[in-house]
């Protein structure tokens, strides 16, 4: 086969500007499939997961996020076995300033102080400021984009007025926080005693929270724990869903619409394009060539090596598609995922867009495969007509 | 002297394999297009009917969404006596306290869980609102009982009439399907207010309250009375304007399918340059014939863009045709504001086809340029010499 290499070569490079453009299209098709491949990979099967997420636990009511859990669960989830460290988590939904403007709004959510940091190592704050928040009250943590943002510093005064919790909360700002460099949540975190206090004595949300983080031992105890979790809580008025860190946030995915149909439907439509384009073109350049074909049978080639060169041809050039489209496509990715640092949160999924290794062979291993195939039929059609048909033809 | 049109359509069909492959790989990219936009309006049309334009939201001071805000019972006194409101035949005025969650349920799209907006409401909002029952009856005031929207039952497996759901604190009892017509109602699910507020902890509030004003003036009137006035900390939305902000939750997806469209219309690009090469190399003595007859190279350019725009044409006419079934297909959202699924049928609708056929028309003359160009600059005697 190695042998017939020059002559396909020469049969490519024949007409140069249509094989340029013919591995342009197949490069931009394949490097259109590359993102979505990796967007689908990103999206359903979690991208880059840090060492510290691996092992987070995130549990909340079995029915809604928004429905809330007795604070008192903490203690039982200390209690399992594997289980490292807890917090819990409420949602507060307060405006601060003027709420219209989309810059003064951000996730704001009442935690127990000496347990976050537990749970987050990852968060990197001050020992000062930390002791600080720990101590105080009324104090707060904001993550750095948070601050950068406000233009807070430590020792700034912070009014949130609750929305659906009635209570106004007099903060001042602790310290700042700065989570992975992946992280860039605007996100503040406060006292949940400060909360408690706040609200009216007979208020029976006092007690409840929304969510507890759990971190495990190590990542293995991490589906043991969730089974372990569920069952205490099965049986009582407020039964519990646990699911790992990564799960939870691709949930928010759902959110976005059927992506899954959308994306399948979308990668079948390139791929037949594709073919329907490679096809094309490799019918024309073979029927141009009808006259050729004969005086290579004449001169004693089979059938099968015309065949073989046909294919040949086909499948260089949409690997050479393929390779430059998966170039692209990898460039594409971290455009996108750049672009998209600054997206409202159930997006965030995208800044971990890339093209990993598997991704990008797999494209290129697609494109060779429409290579392959659109080239049967014109590489049949070559075969097939008889020496006195190929010196006839008159294109 | 322009070259027949005639000429064009004839070439297109000598070649007619060549024109179907390659007006279907542009199809497929102007259905994507138009799938996106159909989608869009869809989602659109959904907020649209859900709105009545004299219907104002009262929540919570710089609220945006029902489900994070709070409006309590001395609050909706106030609001219910303000002068501007409209009555319904009993003389009551037309004001509707609600509390809005939302529930973890099983979809056909989402077997893990989606979310769905539960509404508790009194007979007032019903009456509010342009629903009707489709099966079943209305829920009663103390009873355990919701009605569900007509979408919802379509696409979550335990919505069904006499079907159990547990929330808050415990299992509810579906007694009816109603029917909003083409609106995020039907995605939503009914309860009795007191008892979904008591099963939520918030006897003492709502998270918002649905007034009617008389007339567009007192609207305006009704909305500055009650921002403005000290004893209330609350703010006001028209429903339109409350359910037109929520369309920004097909936006990613739409991003996502112009994008896809426009790449592949790249891709596609390139394909019909090449394709037109193709004719321009193979009607080389034409070409020199018809110089040698006094066309114009003006002439030949236009003849030979028409003939790659013709054929974008037929690939965009083709493209709507594959998208026009989507009008019959239904698909939900996430809406981050109610932070629950909002159902829509796709609209493909007058506006979406221009639309792809103007970007058909367009891909197919940057296409030919190259080639149109090639075939018009072509020297007559060179040109006649060719096979």
């Amino acid at each position: 086969m190695a042998s017939y290499l020059p002559l396909i070569l020469r049969n490519i490079l024949r007409n140069r500007r249509r094989t340029g453009f013919t591995v342009a299209s197949v490069a931009v098709s394949i490097c259109l499939v590359g993102v979505l491949f990796a967007l689908t990979r990103a999206l359903f099967f979690g991208g880059e997961t840090t060492p510290g997420q691996a092992k987070r636990v995130v549990v909340h009511h079995k029915i809604a996020l928004t429905q809330d859990l007795p604070v008192g669960y903490e203690q039982t989830i200390q209690k399992i076995p594997g289980v490292r460290a807890v917090t819990s988590l409420r949602w507060f939904g307060g405006s601060y300033k003027d709420p219209g403007d989309p810059k003064n709004r951000f996730a704001q959510f009442a935690i127990e102080p000496k347990t976050l940091f537990e749970v987050y190592p990852e968060f990197h704050i001050r020992q000062s400021e930390r002791d600080t928040f720990v101590s105080q009250k009324a104090a707060c943590v904001a993550s750095r984009a948070l601050a950068e943002k406000l233009g807070w510093k430590p020792g700034e005064r912070i009014t949130l007025v609750g929305g659906m919790l009635r209570a106004t909360l007099e903060l001042t700002l602790a310290g700042i926080f700065d989570p992975p460099p992946s992280d860039t949540s605007s996100v503040l975190y406060f006292n949940r005693d400060y909360l408690r206090d706040s609200l009216l004595p007979g208020d029976p949300r006092r007690d409840m929270v929304q969510q507890f983080y759990v971190e495990a031992d190590n990542k293995d105890a991490v589906s043991e724990i969730n089974h372990q979790i569920d069952d205490t809580f099965a049986e009582s008025p407020y039964p519990t869903k646990s699911e790992p860190e990564e799960a939870f946030m691709l949930s928010f995915v759902s959110f976005l619409g059927n992506l899954k149909l959308f994306l399948a439907a979308i990668c079948g439509a390139v791929t037949f394009t594709l073919l329907l384009i490679t096809t094309n073109m490799l019918s024309m350049s073979v029927r141009e060539r009808t006259r050729e074909v004969g005086i290579l049978k004449t001169l004693g080639f089979s059938d099968g090596e015309i065949l073989g060169m046909v294919v040949g041809e086909a499948t260089l050039i949409a690997v050479a598609g393929g390779l430059v489209g998966s170039i692209l496509a990898g460039g594409l990715c971290t455009a996108i995922a750049s672009a998209m640092r600054s997206a409202p949160g159930f997006v965030s999924v995208v800044p971990g867009l890339s093209l990993s290794p598997l991704v990008a062979a797999l494209t290129v291993c697609l494109a060779l495969l429409i290579g392959f195939v659109s080239s049967i039929a014109p590489g049949v059609y070559a075969a097939r007509t008889s020496i006195v048909e190929t010196l006839q033809y008159n294109g | 002297m322009t070259v027949p049109f005639s000429y064009n359509i004839r070439n297109l069909v000598v070649r007619k394999t060549t024109t179907v492959m390659t007006a279907f790989g542009i199809a497929l990219s102007v259905a994507i297009l138009v799938a996106s936009l159909a989608l869009v309006n869809g989602l659109r049309t959904v907020f649209a009917n859900t709105s009545n334009p004299l219907q104002l939201l009262v929540l919570r001071k710089g609220g945006n969404s029902e489900l994070g805000s709070t409006v309590s019972i001395e609050d909706f006194a106030i609001v219910r006596s303000k002068a501007g409101i409209a009555v319904d035949r009993s003389g009551q005025p037309l004001t509707s306290q609600e509390l809005v969650n939302v529930v973890n349920l099983p979809s056909l799209d989402n077997p893990k869980g989606m979310n769905v907006t539960v509404r508790g409401l009194s007979p007032v909002g019903i009456e509010m609102r342009k629903v009707r029952l489709v099966a079943g009856r209305w829920f009663q005031p103390g009873q355990r009982e919701v009605v569900v929207g007509k979408a919802m039952a379509h696409r979550y497996p335990s919505a069904r009439i006499a079907h159990r759901i547990r929330f808050g604190k415990g299992d509810w009892e579906i007694v009816g399907v109603m029917d909003g017509g083409q609106s995020a109602l039907n995605s939503e699910m009914w309860g009795d207010f007191n008892q979904i507020s008591a099963d939520y902890n918030q006897q003492d509030s709502s998270s918002s309250v649905l007034i009617r004003a008389t007339d567009p003036v007192s609207l305006d009137a009704l909305k500055h009375s009650i921002e403005d006035d000290p004893r209330l900390n609350a703010s006001t939305m028209t429903e339109s304007d409350y359910y037109q902000s929520q369309t920004a939750s097909g936006a990613p997806l739409e991003f996502l399918g112009i994008f896809v469209a426009v790449i592949m219309a790249i891709g596609s690009g390139f394909a019909t340059t090449n394709i037109m090469y193709a004719a321009v190399a193979r009607r080389g003595k034409e070409i020199g014939t018809l110089k040698a007859l006094g066309f114009s190279e003006g002439s030949i350019l236009l003849s030979f863009l028409s003939e790659s725009v013709l054929l974008a044409a037929l690939g965009g006419v083709l493209g709507c045709l594959i998208a026009l079934p989507l009008n019959w297909v239904t698909t939900g959202v996430g809406s981050m504001v109610s932070f629950s699924e909002i159902a829509f049928r796709f609209h493909v609708g007058i506006a979406a086809l221009s639309s792809g056929l103007i970007f058909a028309v367009v891909l197919g003359a940057a296409g030919g340029a190259l080639p149109a160009r090639a075939a018009a600059k072509k020297e007559i005697l060179i040109a006649l010499r060719e096979a």
